[in-house]
């Protein structure tokens, strides 16, 4: 195995080693864990108390639309993945233990690739399987239909779509935070700058719509969410972005981003603000 | 640039507006060198440069010919164990030391066998499975020290390393220390010990307020100080009679008799006519003398006498 590879796979296991299912990380798992408990408490409410036939399969599927775009993307993914990215160098800032770091003789841009490929498989394992987790538990009150759904209809394709957004969310926003995380004291500020740049794409102009990471998630998730008055009328339509520009656009935003980190992680120095 | 040494050559780092070094020239052969100065005087600094977790404002630094902005490369030959009292949270000292020696790029029987050997080094085997957060502060300076030493570099910094070390561990360490400087590595220490420092250091680098008062094996350093008289302790039967006549020369600049009445604290201009001297009378007069020991050749007497202090060790 080649020296790079080496040292790369030694920073992912050891960033797992210290950070996956550590106490620290309590509020994210809570997070991760938040909507699968809200589908768990909706099938048994549906199934035991109010009885499958009081609403349609796809009123659940318009559901879940909804909370994977308002709470999933917005909430989960995003909050989320500012807890994982934005400490993978600022946590060992403040914990002092970032020089271990600098004095191995890696390259700092391998130590960049090591450290966000130990933020994105937690983050993936996290929010992808809870994305999976909860579209598959809250149907499961249909019984055979909800199988039927998945199996023959368009289930399956639809939590395929899920499950990329998900992951790409997790790719775009970890790189989002892994620069925020290297270049600012504290990450709490540009991460509030560019949640609010986010939450306010509905209402953008077209143009502006699309420098943002949650226009090219929205654009691939497979149900549209109608949005109620008043919101409606302010919100302005743009032209739908076919798939494959979304998901290449926004890996190729991840790994400028990432590309931009690394290169500039060699110029960083150890200041524990002492 | 020398593959040799580690060099500064004119280099200087500011913090914004502050001043942390100025105008460095260095050259750092092999052996252990002390750099000796009070808080703020830049030895942290001047380490942190050698080490690349800082970058210099302006000049140029080498270590065995490597510029600390290759990782890559420094990062094979320099250990540094750092002052942060801190280390990564959740690992075991066995673990702390294992994983480090990973992004090093060696296997794991390599890593296995080189962070046992570090441990039982620093005498920590016993504690290597326990969590490094219940380590006490010696502990933690024991296992900081093993893991800057475990992939065995030829250049090791150690800012404030006996800090925290009980009288054991601390006469281990420094047996450490000679032991790698006898070897022809690189040894840098800072410390506010002062005469461990001294007992041990092959040159010191004399720092104040971020610049290098003076660099050099210490008795050379001492004997620069012109201005300063040389102390000069002697030990012998009649201290009164030896002092009077000493006192008919030039040189003499003072004379002290112990309170034990064996002793005479001298203070020489000329150190080699008053040792001349010294010799005819301990011939004509048939003085029985015990010891002659310069009494002002330490670290602590040539720094404060290079920054405006008394000096002597009495």
């Amino acid at each position: 195995m080649q020296l790079w590879i080496r040292q790369i796979t030694a920073v992912l296991r050891l960033e797992m080693k210290k950070t996956f299912l550590s106490k620290r990380g309590w509020w994210i798992y809570c997070l991760a864990a938040g909507p699968v408990l809200i589908t768990l408490l909706h099938w048994m409410f549906e199934a035991r108390v109010r009885g499958a036939n009081n609403h349609r399969l796809g009123d659940d599927s318009i559901v879940f639309a909804a909370l994977f775009q308002f709470f999933y993307l917005r909430a989960t993914i995003f909050f989320g993945c500012m807890g994982i990215f934005s400490n993978l160098f600022r946590g060992e800032m403040l914990e002092k233990t970032l020089h271990y770091y600098y004095l191995t003789p890696m390259r700092r841009e391998l130590l960049v690739a090591g450290k966000y490929l130990a933020g994105l498989s937690v983050a993936l394992v996290l929010f992808v399987g809870s994305t999976a987790a909860a579209f598959l538990t809250l149907g499961r009150h249909f019984g055979p239909a909800w199988t039927d759904y998945l199996y023959h209809g368009p289930g399956l394709s639809q939590l395929g779509s899920y499950v990329l957004v998900a992951a790409l969310g997790c790719i775009g926003y970890g790189a989002v935070f892994l620069m925020c995380g290297l270049f600012f004291r504290n990450p709490m500020i540009p991460a509030a700058v560019v949640f609010v740049w986010e939450n306010l794409n509905p209402f953008l102009p077209s143009l502006l719509k699309k420098i943002s990471v949650i226009y090219y998630l929205r654009s691939l998730c497979p149900v549209e969410v109608p949005v109620p008055p008043p919101f409606s009328v302010m919100v302005i339509d743009a032209d739908p972005t076919p798939a494959w520009i979304a998901v290449f656009g926004l890996l190729a935003l991840s790994l400028l981003l990432l590309t931009y980190t690394a290169l500039s992680a060699r110029q960083t120095e150890i200041n524990y603000g002492e | 640039m020398s593959a040799t040494a580690i060099t500064f050559a004119n280099v200087s780092r500011f913090y914004g507006e502050v001043l942390g070094i100025n105008k460095v020239n260095l050259s750092i052969p092999p052996g252990i060198t002390s750099l000796v100065g009070p808080n703020g005087s830049g030895k942290t600094t001047l380490m942190n440069l050698m080490t690349g977790l800082i970058h210099p404002t302006q000049g140029e630094i080498t270590v065995l010919g490597i510029s600390p902005s290759h990782p890559e490369q420094l990062g094979r030959v320099v250990g540094y164990c750092a002052q942060f009292d801190s280390c990564p949270k959740g690992l075991t000292g066995y673990q702390f030391i294992y994983w480090f020696l990973r992004m090093h790029g060696f296997g794991h029987q390599e890593c296995d066998q080189k962070a046992n050997a570090a441990l039982e080094r620093v005498s920590m085997t016993a504690a290597a499975g326990r969590p490094v957060g219940a380590y006490s502060k010696g502990m933690r300076q024991r296992v900081k020290l093993a893991q800057a030493i475990a992939h065995d570099p030829q250049v090791l910094v150690l800012d404030e390393p006996l800090n925290g070390l009980d009288p054991m561990a601390r006469a281990e360490t420094i047996a450490l220390f000679r032991e790698w400087g006898q070897n022809g590595r690189h040894v840098i220490v800072s410390s506010h010990i002062l005469h461990e420092v001294d007992s041990i250091s092959d040159q010191v680098i004399l720092l104040s307020q971020g610049y290098v008062v003076a660099e050099g094996e210490i008795q050379g350093v001492r004997s620069e100080v012109k201005e300063q008289p040389m102390q000069i302790l002697v030990r012998c039967n009649d201290p009164g009679g030896l002092a009077a006549r000493l006192f008919q020369q030039d040189h003499m600049v003072e004379a002290k008799i112990s309170r034990d009445r064996k002793g005479l604290l001298l203070r020489t201009t000329d150190a080699d006519s008053f040792y001349l001297l010294l010799n005819r009378v301990i011939l004509e007069s048939g003085l029985e003398v015990e010891s002659i020991a310069p009494a002002d050749d330490d670290v602590n007497s040539v720094y404060q006498y290079l920054i405006g202090g008394e000096g002597g060790t009495l």
